[in-house]
């Protein structure tokens, strides 16, 4: 697709182009043909305001040379390239097919380490000094922007480091997330909860649930109106991974702590999106991730099990 | 009132035969020489060589002493490993150079050109194998107007081998400051080259192969900047090559035994010795030209024609223009050797080498960057803390493996949540990611200053700055 905005244009470029390279030609050439006398003295013969004068110190055929190369090259290289307005060139060069060259010769230079690191299971993988060297640059490069670079990620996006696990976090359910992506979708909830004040008391029944400081009263008559949030929280709160609702009974606030941050997940809903990442990295790449992001929870178990 | 003409008239000085704008250049035979000078060119080409043939065979412990890893972006120079960030050592040295080179031309003139320049250097190794098998200039210039017959074909062809042979050692060696010289050689035995070094090795043994055997005194007169504007460097006592019209004109031809004077001629016999040794081809009885590279050979050239007629040496010689309109000698031009000019150079100079073998010797083999998190500015987390979470480049330029020590100040109840001590390996450079904490609501809300101080417990210690963020 060209990006010109009309055809004008590239005709336009290219007759600029090759009138300047034809232009060099005809001046080389037209210089070549003149003659200026030179006297004794090397000058040129004429006087200007009395007494100057203008040397000629004739230029070294080889410079021309190096000139006549010159326009040969650029003739050559348009034809070959693209330059000439929307003209692709012969060998269809494009900067989008030189990237993606690069991207797999880099991939096929990796591969050895990369199958290697497959070969492993997560487990062992995440007491590997050198995969988990690879594994945090990865992180770095890639998940660090929304986990941050410890990787306990702030409101919003989820702690890879503590043991509290949205959608699972067996190395198999770590891969699935990092690959597919994971979509967590609470819907709002204000309407099946009931009046604004149900809502309250819903609040306060899920912040006794942890523990946390809340009102009694209130707590006792939102236990009841829970039952909505049961049929994803479960009835006792626990959450559930299949669904990825999380657990309320503990002490991980991803979308905010308080009364206020409860009333406004149950009244707005939240969806909450990992984006996939499995278009943009290799299987080989996910699996090192997984093991860093697995090793992050498993520090002391992952060395014993490398030292099987 | 009289009127100056502005258009050009024509019948001035010149008028004589038509000539192009563009000219070929005719070929420089320059005639072997012996002296004073050309042994000083050669003590130049031996040290200049030596030293870049030889130092990348050099070894400092396990590795080559002086090697730019341009693919891991650390530069070995003996002991020391500089990082892209150490750039500012080459600024240096450059200026350095660039000084030296002024005060050493404002001395004596173009001593960079006629001994040192590298293609001086090569021209002189070149012109030294094509003596060697095409015989000194007359024997040149015949084999060049001969017809291509078997004998000039095997001449030249074993000049161009040679020549070629050397270009590829060149070349080779060039590459070797960049991928180890040893590694370099078991690759070209092997023939298992990397593209790149096969495509550097030929391009800079080519380019020394067409500018020492083929361009020689082009370069000088067309290509070098350096020789445009070392005019400007000179003064009236800067030592150039100067021929002494007093003493030499009128110019000519006599007998050994004859006396100039009896006959009106100056010591000058007209030999034109010092035109066809000169590598540049000008005729320095002219004067001082521009394409004189201030090598010498007419000097030596001159002095030993003046042996030969018993006459006194120096009818060329290095001397001022100041001492040449005065009649000065060696007193006359030495005295003014220390003028302001030399002098401030020369402040200039020591003050600035000074400054930068001490900024080495004093250099700590440590680096820190501190960058923060932009994602996760700031968070609360369990136990009531507020936490900003950095990342900082760790890097080491020293060759041992190293553990450092980090901590952090500048808010009170500034606390490290993460690890404190790390290992960082020889010449590496690692990113650490670093979580510091304060108690929630014992600092303003805003960006507070806050310093890391990172520590191997000996000669390497470093702070940096940064901020700590407390959300409103």
């Amino acid at each position: 697709m060209s990006d010109f905005t009309s055809g004008f244009w590239s005709v336009y470029v290219a007759g600029i182009t090759l009138a300047g390279i034809l232009g060099c030609g005809v001046l080389l050439w037209l210089t070549s043909r003149k003659k200026v006398k030179a006297g004794a003295d090397n000058s040129t013969g004429h006087v200007w305001d009395e007494n100057l004068t203008e040397m000629n110190n004739p230029l070294p055929l080889w410079w021309v040379g190096m000139f006549v190369i010159t326009i040969v090259f650029a003739l050559l290289y348009l034809v070959a390239y693209p330059g000439l307005g929307s003209y692709e060139g012969n060998l269809k060069w494009t900067q989008a097919d030189e990237y993606q060259k690069e991207v797999e010769a880099a991939r096929k230079e990796l591969e050895p380490l990369y199958a290697q690191f497959a070969a492993k299971p997560v487990e062992q993988l995440a007491g590997d000094p050198n995969a988990m060297a690879v594994g945090e640059r990865l992180f770095m490069n890639n998940c660090a922007q929304c986990h941050g670079s410890d990787a306990r990620g702030s409101k919003g996006f989820p702690n890879l480091a503590d043991n509290d696990w949205l959608h699972g976090g067996t190395p198999e359910k770590i891969k699935e997330t990092i690959t597919k992506g994971r979509i967590g979708m609470m819907p709002p909830m204000a309407a099946a909860v009931g009046t604004p004040e149900d809502a309250r008391n819903v609040a306060h029944y899920v912040l006794s649930l942890s523990n946390a400081p809340h009102d009694s009263v209130r707590a006792q008559l939102g236990k009841a109106k829970f039952v909505a949030c049961g049929a994803c929280h479960g009835a006792d709160g626990k959450g559930n991974q299949a669904v990825g609702a999380p657990n309320l009974t503990d002490d991980t606030w991803l979308h905010g702590w308080g009364e206020q941050a409860i009333l406004a997940m149950v009244n707005g809903g939240k969806t909450n999106q990992m984006p996939a990442q499995e278009g943009k990295l290799t299987e080989a790449q996910i699996h090192v991730l997984a093991s860093y992001v697995w090793g992050l929870s498993h520090k002391g178990a992952s060395t014993a099990v490398a030292k099987e | 009132m009289k009127i100056i003409p502005i258009t050009p008239v024509d019948g001035g000085p010149g008028g004589g035969p038509s000539q192009g704008l563009y000219a070929s250049e005719s070929k420089v035979y320059p005639r072997s020489v012996s002296g004073l000078f050309q042994r000083w060119r050669w003590a130049f080409v031996w040290l200049t060589q030596i030293v870049f043939y030889g130092l990348p065979w050099l070894q400092w412990g396990e590795r080559q002493a002086v090697l730019f890893d341009l693919g891991a972006r650390r530069f070995y120079i003996f002991g020391y490993v500089l990082y892209p960030q150490d750039f500012i050592y080459l600024t240096g040295l450059l200026v350095i150079s660039a000084l030296s080179l002024f005060l050493f031309t404002a001395v004596a003139g173009r001593l960079w050109c006629g001994f040192s320049c590298p293609q001086t250097v090569y021209t002189e190794i070149f012109l030294w194998i094509e003596r060697k098998v095409e015989g000194d200039r007359g024997a040149r210039m015949r084999l060049d107007a001969r017809r291509l017959d078997l004998q000039k074909f095997s001449r030249k062809g074993l000049k161009h081998l040679l020549w070629g042979a050397v270009a590829l050692w060149t070349g080779f060696t060039f590459v070797g400051y960049f991928t180890p010289v040893t590694q370099l050689g078991s690759e070209v035995l092997q023939g298992r080259m990397g593209s790149w070094e096969i495509f550097w090795v030929f391009f800079y043994g080519f380019a020394t192969y067409g500018n020492a055997g083929f361009m020689r005194e082009q370069v000088c007169k067309y290509m070098c900047p350096y020789a445009r504007f070392q005019s400007a460097m000179f003064d009236r006592d800067t030592l150039i090559v100067s021929y002494d019209p007093g003493r030499g004109e009128p110019r000519g031809s006599r007998g050994r035994k004859a006396d100039p004077k009896a006959l009106n001629l100056g010591s000058c016999v007209d030999c034109t010795m010092c035109v066809q040794v000169c590598p540049t081809g000008i005729d320095i009885r002219d004067g001082l030209q521009y394409e004189c590279i201030g090598c010498g050979a007419c000097i030596d050239a001159c002095d030993t024609v003046m042996d030969k007629m018993n006459y006194a040496r120096g009818l060329i010689r290095f001397s001022t223009q100041n001492a040449m309109a005065s009649g000065g000698g060696r007193d006359a031009i030495l005295q003014r050797v220390l003028r302001p000019r030399v002098l401030v150079y020369s402040s200039i100079l020591l003050v600035l080498t000074a400054a930068v073998m001490v900024s080495l010797a004093m250099r700590t083999p440590l680096k820190v960057d501190v960058v923060r998190d932009r994602a996760a500015l700031s968070r609360i987390v369990a136990g009531g803390m507020l936490e900003n979470v950095y990342r900082l480049q760790i890097m080491n330029a020293s060759e041992e493996k190293q553990r450092y020590r980090l901590d952090a100040t500048g808010l009170p109840g500034l606390s490290l949540a993460s690890e404190r001590e790390f290992e960082v390996g020889p010449a590496e450079s690692r990113w650490v990611a670093v979580r510091l904490q304060i108690p929630y609501g014992s600092a303003a809300a805003g960006s507070h200053p806050i310093q890391f101080q990172i520590d191997n417990g000996g000669d390497a210690h470093v702070r940096e700055k940064s901020v700590f963020l407390v959300p409103r």
